[in-house]
């Protein structure tokens, strides 16, 4: 990616990203999905997978090409849409949402071109991750690997256990970026585990940090060209400071949409809402339980 | 030749293979200096040595990962079932100190339910040596598996009935009978890991005393042989199933499972640990408390047959019956 985004690189990256919320709101009914999550991190998996992290769908089998993992699985809407958009496999597969014919449920899948991992307990991925760049670093190559945590994923211990050991191995080619978007499944992180400051945790782990808005693709950029060299020996974590429910002005930052499953008219409401053309009025049973 | 001596032969010969470990070095501790960046070391973190080792596995690595077998199998349990399970990835889990070789650590060090727990996991395999050549004649065929493999890490030197030239070929799956093999058996004690050799002893007694007796050995616990279990059924007035184990989910369910699958029934003494833990102890001190002496299991089995002969009916056979 360029050193700084030109007005119509960013612009392309708006109508990506809107786009890609129109699939996680269309993917939030007949059953649902987790789409405040999903939202939050469309920007995020927009941007990383528009040219800046090396993957594609041509060089998957590629040992050097750069990784992302998923570890917070629930916001599969998200990765798939993007998967789909940037030509993983084919965007009319979006429709076998929950379908037995396809792999696509809440959370991700390994048979979808693109996973890099199945997720979906929480605490996971960070340390299968570090395996991945561990092997990296011993082979030689200079390859990122990011790894998505969502903020409540941090209460589970193993990200700690992971967060020390990755210090320990010198993983300077690992990349945790945290989807901060201020909840847990049901209610604000500070009022239940609180988490700030995170940045000073993870310093106090030995890592470099950085904070920047997750929505706003020319600090995101930033960010990511401010990353030292995979070669050195301190691992990264980028805190992106989200919106749950990003782009529907009528479910975000609500603890009560989670997990959604909206009949097909709020669909089309939700699609116009996004589009700024109307605000939704919501009448499906909302969620609170994990 | 040492476990530690033909890892560091594996990995010179095979760039596939990583050896890790969660700070539990005592049977590789040379290792480090002689295989370098080979040799991982995440400290006392059993979970992030799963995932890490899954991620390795990922990239063609083959992780042959140690730690203390109850700490390996129970706190990293999720990590082992959904990383490295359901991923289906290669990796090799030695848990040390399993079963009665935890000793005197007490309780929190017992790993006896963890035959249950990995053989529960859909592809995992199951290998518990009955000692340290064993576990080396196994380990080629268990590292080029496949599948992922779970195993029993056993040191112990091999008893002199049981030098290595004198057995059968190691078969994932396969079984060694030792003694009567006819179809007309008084006692199978079938059994897995460092047991072998008390079964032996029980067996040598047993037949001395005029008690025909065999014992089937399991090379694998998962796959197993379920033909022997059968034929021991079959052919056999009482099968008795040894380890150090809880009763639940063990080599007792296994058979339990396998003779039910078949439409078959048989008398069988399970000799393990029934719902609760095992005196602390050195080994043979907790061989002898627990009664799985070779001479505690000869008298425990002789005890069976007099019930098995009191309860029989007039001219009945306790022999096995079609269910």
């Amino acid at each position: 990616m360029a050193a700084t985004l030109t007005e119509s690189r960013i612009h392309d990256l708006q109508a990506l990203a809107l786009r890609v919320r129109e699939h996680i709101v269309r993917m939030s009914t007949d059953g649902g999905c987790f789409t405040g999550a999903s939202l939050s991190c469309a920007d995020l998996l927009v941007y990383l997978y528009s040219d800046v992290l090396n993957i594609s769908p041509d060089n998957l089998r590629s040992p050097d090409r750069d990784y992302c993992f998923l570890s917070k699985g629930h916001d599969v809407p998200a990765l798939y849409a993007t998967l789909a958009e940037r030509g993983f496999f084919a965007k009319e597969r979006l429709k076998n949402h929950l379908k037995t014919n396809d792999f696509i449920y809440w959370h991700p899948n390994v048979n979808m071109p693109g996973v890099e991992f199945h997720s979906g307990s929480l605490g996971h991925l960070l340390s299968v991750a570090m395996g991945v760049a561990l092997d990296c670093k011993l082979r030689g190559q200079t390859n990122r690997i990011v790894v998505i945590l969502g903020d409540g994923e941090l209460n589970e211990g193993t990200i700690w256990e992971g967060t020390l050991v990755a210090k320990a191995l010198k993983l300077g080619n690992l990349t945790v970026i945290v989807d901060r978007n201020e909840f847990q499944a049901n209610i604000r992180t500070e009022d239940l585990v609180p988490l700030e400051p995170i940045e000073n945790k993870f310093r106090a782990f030995g890592w470099e940090t950085a904070r920047v808005n997750g929505h706003d693709f020319t600090a995101l950029n930033a960010a990511w060209n401010a990353l030292p060299a995979t070669t050195g020996d301190t691992p990264t974590v980028i805190i992106a400071d989200t919106v749950r429910g990003k782009g529907i002005p009528s479910i975000e930052r609500r603890a009560d949409r989670w997990f959604c499953n909206f009949s097909h008219d709020e669909v089309k409401m939700l699609v116009q809402e996004l589009h700024g053309e109307a605000i939704g009025e919501l009448t499906s049973e909302a969620l609170h339980v994990r | 030749m040492t476990y530690e001596q033909y890892l560091e032969q594996l990995v010179a010969t095979d760039d596939r293979v990583m050896v890790v470990t969660a700070e539990n070095r005592g049977a590789i501790r040379n290792l480090p200096s002689i295989i370098g960046s080979r040799f991982v070391d995440v400290g006392i973190a059993e979970q992030t040595m799963i995932g890490l080792c899954a991620g390795m596995a990922l990239r063609g690595r083959i992780p042959v990962c140690h730690a203390l077998a109850t700490f390996l199998t129970l706190r990293a349990f999720e990590f082992i079932r959904t990383d490295v399970g359901i991923g289906n990835l290669p990796v090799k889990i030695v848990g040390a100190v399993a079963g009665f070789l935890s000793e005197a650590n007490g309780a929190t060090h017992q790993a006896i339910e963890d035959v249950s727990l990995m053989r529960g996991i859909p592809n995992m395999g199951v290998f518990c040596p009955s000692d340290e050549a064993e576990m080396i004649a196994g380990l080629p065929s268990v590292l080029a598996a496949p599948q992922p493999f779970y195993i029993r890490y056993n040191a112990m030197k091999p008893a002199d009935s049981l030098l290595l030239e004198q057995r059968s070929a190691f078969q994932i799956g396969g079984s060694e009978t030792f003694g009567d093999n006819s179809n007309d058996t008084d006692v199978a004690i079938l059994t897995y890991g460092f047991l072998l050799r008390e079964a032996l002893v029980a067996q040598e007694a047993l037949q001395k005393q005029g008690v025909k007796t065999r014992v089937v050995y399991f090379r694998t616990v998962k796959p197993i042989d379920t033909a022997a279990i059968l034929r021991a059924a079959h052919e056999c007035s009482l099968v008795v199933t040894l380890e150090d184990h809880f009763k639940t989910g063990g080599l007792y369910s296994i058979v339990a499972e396998t003779l039910l699958e078949h439409r078959t029934t048989a008398d069988v003494q399970p000799i393990a640990l029934d719902e609760r833990w095992f005196k602390p102890a050195l080994l043979q001190d907790v061989l002898e408390y627990e009664g799985f002496t070779g001479a505690s299991l000869t008298e425990r089995i002789h005890t069976r047959l007099r019930e098995q002969t009191a309860m029989l009916p007039k001219n009945g056979t306790v022999k096995h019956q079609t269910i």
